[in-house]
């Protein structure tokens, strides 16, 4: 019991001064002032993000947050997403929904990346939570268009439906015909990732129609471009569109329609989708071009002197994703035409062939850095780069907060000296004080990290691949980089060294991950022992590594840090390193 | 109890004495230094990747470069699909507990494909014929094609297959015995 001084506010005041403070960090900041502020803070917070479901129970954080409305949960390390991860790792949601449909029934908003959903798992929301209001599914899969239509016909509420990147099985349920006449809530909806959903398009522009709050809608490739017009037209308040395939047989009328349409649009701006574009009928979105702020064309195979047409009717772009058909001319124009541009993807059109097929170097990259001083976020794919242009796009822009870059063969060297690519690199972290995440490739040697580990104090992400010498690079990173929280690493000869003498680093951190390594299954059990709030999750599909003598190196190693202590859902080829508490570092 | 007094010396002395040293001078585990890359899913296994000297050849390594798979299969035209892209499907085993993935690009026909699933779960699937499918095991390999249809694997020819084929189904026991005997 504590006295309330003349000093104190009553506990409504305060609740009322921390709805004000929205941000997991500035809240996590207010529950450690002191008991009562926990307790008052516990009580009024909202929305929860778990950054890894193994973490924590969900009883744990429905224990201490019972009043939530929101959660966010993020499931497989990243590498997941190239397929590191083996199928059935884990990930799963179900635990979490059973528990909060008994203890939050007023909870409006689930948002998952990277893991398992199941239909049952649906079909569980759509039943307990009657003010259901927002699903983001990003990386997910597990469930079906089943299960989609059982959170269409039950959620009443439901602003949103967001399907990021999902691996659906479509099973043709016509999804959309199952939100009932009388429902009109819907803002936004993405259903780009729903592959061959044939969708009925007198449905959808009847739901368009009636849902006049519509703001964001992203269709799927089944969409064919003579159905857009229509959609647009009955939702000229969009601001988000992604069209389906953008390809048609259009009589002259209905390309004039079409081009009607969006002029229709005054709301419009963040364009996408755009599968299998014919150039021709890329003019009829010339009239929103100027308002756009964001663009995607990464899915549209179209050539350089169309992409940069494109490009240059849009001086206020913000975000632009495009493959590298753009090459460096039309990089060149980006720099010239949009002096807004605040984050840039290129993605590769053909990553698996072995000579380039476009003229995209690092030379687009420069003209980019040079010529948009707003520029804070890139993901560059390209198969030269040198220490050079490294150096010169580091100066060019110090504020990057994520500088990604693959150069597509591994271990590629400076091209004009065969130079490893550590100064390059140097640069980036030495320049660019406030860089939040980071992501190497080509010829790189110890020496980076020595770079990183000495000037990369905002990093928060690091993925490597291909990269290094010895341990004492990996020493370099856990010893140095003070704000790091997740290290992804594949394919670098760094053993057990550097891991045990930096073992108190990995509770500071959410997540490493390390594959292709060269860390023995011993050094694995040892800081299982030694560590008992970590996970030491050993993934090996060559069988048990008690079999296998134990300086032998594993195959995938996941630590991650976590007060719910080893996991119960493990599949059979992933084993979590037990804790011996008489081993225990004092 | 007492072995583990080793591993704290191992990891008092060995650990904090970081040396600039060249890899592998003194530790039993250099020996995997050189093998860092390891293709799983490729049967003519890459040799050491780290002879910088020789280019690499074609063959994939997996998970590189990192790109995600739904992106690999949309942004290309349709005429790329016969080139380096990989046609990942899931393979589920009645009675199993997860399911697993293969890349059908990896092999050149039935026998190399079935050989690979025989392996991954353990088991044997009979022998082929066409009038009368898989004989001589209680296992029958099934697969869902466009169409949505579960068909045999083994009736069409293989380049037909590795285009059409969504999943694959081992499927066990009397159900299986049924699609063997020729509906």
């Amino acid at each position: 019991m504590h006295k309330k001084t003349a000093f104190s506010f009553p506990d409504e005041v305060l609740e009322h001064v921390f709805s004000f403070i929205q941000s997991d960090k500035d809240r996590n900041s207010v529950s450690m002032v002191c008991k009562s502020w926990y307790e008052i803070e516990r009580w009024c917070r909202r929305k929860v993000f778990v950054g890894n479901c193994y973490a924590v129970s969900p009883r744990m954080v429905i224990k201490r947050f019972p009043e939530i409305r929101s959660i966010e949960l993020k499931g497989k390390p990243h590498f997941a997403d190239f397929n590191l991860v083996p199928d059935g790792w884990g990930g799963y949601v179900f635990p979490w929904i059973v528990e909060m449909a008994g203890a939050v029934p007023w909870l409006e908003e689930i948002k998952l990346k990277r893991m398992v959903v199941t239909d049952e798992s649906l079909e569980l929301i759509a039943k307990s939570f009657k003010n259901f209001k927002a699903l983001v599914l990003s990386s997910c899969e597990g469930f079906s268009t089943d299960g989609l239509a059982a959170i269409a016909a039950s959620c009443k509420n439901l602003k949103e439906l967001d399907l990021r990147d999902c691996d659906v099985d479509d099973l043709s349920g016509h999804l959309l015909s199952h939100f009932p006449d009388t429902y009109t809530s819907l803002v936004s909806l993405n259903i780009s990732c729903l592959g061959s959903d044939e969708v009925s398009f007198s449905t959808l522009e009847r739901l368009v129609c009636r849902c006049t709050n519509l703001r964001t809608l992203r269709l799927n490739r089944a969409v064919p471009l003579d159905k857009i017009a229509n959609i647009l037209r009955r939702a000229p308040q969009l601001v988000d569109f992604g069209t389906g395939t953008y390809a048609a047989d259009l009589r002259p009328d209905s390309y004039s329609d079409l081009a009607g349409a969006f002029s229709s649009c005054k709301e419009l701006r963040s364009l996408s989708g755009f599968w299998d574009v014919v150039p021709d009928y890329l003019p009829a979105i010339y009239p929103v071009c100027s308002k756009l702020t964001s663009l995607n064309l990464s899915y549209a195979t179209i050539q350089s002197p169309e992409l940069i047409k494109l490009v240059s009717h849009c001086p206020n772009l913000q975000r632009l994703l495009v493959l590298d058909y753009i090459e460096d001319s039309g990089l060149e124009v980006l720099a010239s035409s949009c002096k807004n541009l605040q984050e840039l993807r290129v993605f590769p059109s053909d990553p698996f062939g072995v000579e380039p097929n476009v003229s995209l170097t690092e030379q687009g990259l420069v003209a980019v850095s040079s010529g948009c001083p707003k520029l804070q976020s890139v993901l560059y794919f390209c198969r030269r780069m040198s220490n050079e242009a490294l150096v010169t796009v580091a100066k060019n822009c110090p504020n990057f907060t994520r500088f990604r870059l693959c150069i597509i063969e591994p271990r590629t060297a400076d091209y004009q000296t065969l130079e490893p690519l550590d100064v390059g690199f140097g640069a980036i972290v030495q320049y660019c004080k406030d860089l939040q995440r980071l992501s190497l490739s080509g010829l790189l040697t110890d020496r980076v990290f020595e770079y990183i580990g000495t000037y990369a104090k905002k990093l928060e992400m690091l993925s490597v691949a291909f990269a290094g010498d010895s341990d004492l690079g990996l020493h370099h990173v856990l010893s140095g980089c003070e704000s790091l929280r997740k290290l992804e690493i594949r394919d670098c000869p760094f053993g057990d060294k550097a891991l045990l003498a930096n073992a108190a680093k990995l509770e500071t951190m959410r997540s490493l991950w390390m594959s292709s390594c060269a860390v023995s299954f011993r050094a694995c059990k040892l800081l299982g022992q030694k560590m008992p709030r970590l996970n030491v999750e050993v993934i090996d599909e060559r069988g048990p590594p008690d079999s296998r003598p134990e300086s032998c190196p594993v195959d995938k190693l996941y630590i991650y840090r976590t007060v719910a202590g080893s996991r119960f859902d493990m599949p059979p080829f992933v084993w979590t390193m037990e804790d011996d508490p008489s081993l225990q570092l004092s | 109890m007492e072995g583990s007094v080793a591993y704290d010396n191992d990891l008092n002395l060995k650990a904090t004495e970081l040396r600039l040293g060249l890899p592998g001078t003194h530790e039993e585990q250099q020996a995997v230094s050189s093998s860092t890359v390891r293709n799983n899913k490729r049967p003519n296994g890459e040799s050491d990747a780290r002879n910088e000297t020789a280019p690499p050849p074609k063959a994939q390594i997996v998970g590189w470069p990192p790109i995600r798979s739904y992106r690999k299969n949309n942004s290309q035209p349709k005429k790329t699909e016969s080139e380096g892209v990989g046609i990942y499907i899931k393979v589920s085993m009645d009675g199993a507990p997860y399911l697993r993935k293969i890349d059908l690009k990896v092999y050149s026909g039935y026998p190399e494909l079935l050989q690979a699933v025989e392996n991954m779960f353990k088991f044997t699937i009979g022998e082929y014929s066409e009038r009368e499918g898989y004989k001589g095991s209680d296992y029958a390999p099934t697969y869902e094609d466009k169409d949505g249809d579960w068909m045999l694997v083994g009736d069409v020819p293989w380049e037909m297959f590795i285009t059409s084929c969504k999943r694959l189904r081992i499927m066990k026991g009397s159900e299986a015995r049924g699609l063997g005997c020729g509906v």
